[in-house]
């Protein structure tokens, strides 16, 4: 399952989601706010996706992982709007029936994500300043086309 | 030289949206570009780093979505594209 959302992630509930009986191992990922980038001082982020392709490439980076480990079941959540700091920003679960494969997945999953989806945060400063983070990639190396470059 | 002027190929308009700070940028959520048949996607970044150099920096760091699919520069446009600019994403 996946999800862009506006309101807080229930990542209890999230986690309760995947477990399955087959599965003897649950990954959590959480993507929280933090205070501090450097020296520069973040109070609260805005999050914004361009919605129908961020929820495709969530669904193709799903069926990436379902493909690739034994997955008992996978879910990807990632807010939008503002976050203040401490607040949940994206909540990746995974279970598979042994920890090394859980692990490898949750991280496989939350890594192309960062790398793939059209999602993007201003960093708000205290100062009343923000800035959208666009860094990365260059014309030489366009996105990656498909999950399974990604790694 | 055949002048025929009565056969110049239709140009087509296109949608393109924005994100980020490329909205920013350009104040607004969406620009409208006329085009030739047949234009690229390096053609399309080209006219928009023209009609808009504000947004030239960013969108030589940009890749471009046709229909909620990564594309390359080579990449032919058509008319009812959903086309938008990607620049470097920071989700997570």
């Amino acid at each position: 399952m996946v999800r862009l959302t506006r309101d807080a992630i229930n990542y209890s509930e999230l986690t309760e989601s995947v477990r399955d009986p087959h599965c003897g191992a649950v990954t959590l990922f959480l993507g929280t706010v933090r205070d501090l980038t450097g020296e520069q001082v973040t109070v609260f982020l805005d999050y914004e996706a361009y919605g129908p392709m961020a929820e495709k490439k969530l669904a193709e980076i799903e069926a990436e992982v379902r493909r690739r480990w034994p997955v008992g079941n996978v879910t990807l959540v990632h807010r939008l709007g503002r976050l203040t700091v401490g607040e949940v920003s994206v909540a990746v679960a995974v279970s598979c029936p042994h920890r090394a494969d859980s692990f490898d997945a949750c991280r496989f999953a939350v890594d192309t994500l960062k790398e793939l989806v059209p999602i993007w945060k201003k960093e708000n400063a205290p100062d009343g300043t923000g800035e959208w983070v666009h860094q990365s990639h260059t014309p030489a190396s366009p996105k990656r086309e498909s999950p399974e470059n990604a790694t | 030289m055949n002048h025929d002027f009565t056969s110049v190929p239709p140009v087509f308009t296109l949608t393109v949206l924005l994100f980020a700070a490329l909205r920013d940028l350009a104040k607004t959520e969406s620009v409208r570009l006329v085009l030739p048949p047949g234009a690229t996607v390096s053609e399309l970044r080209r006219a928009m780093a023209t009609l808009y150099p504000e947004m030239a920096n960013l969108l030589a760091r940009s890749v471009f979505a046709v229909n909620h699919e990564f594309v390359l520069d080579a990449h032919v446009l058509f008319p009812n594209d959903e086309v938008a600019v990607i620049p470097p994403v920071s989700g997570g």
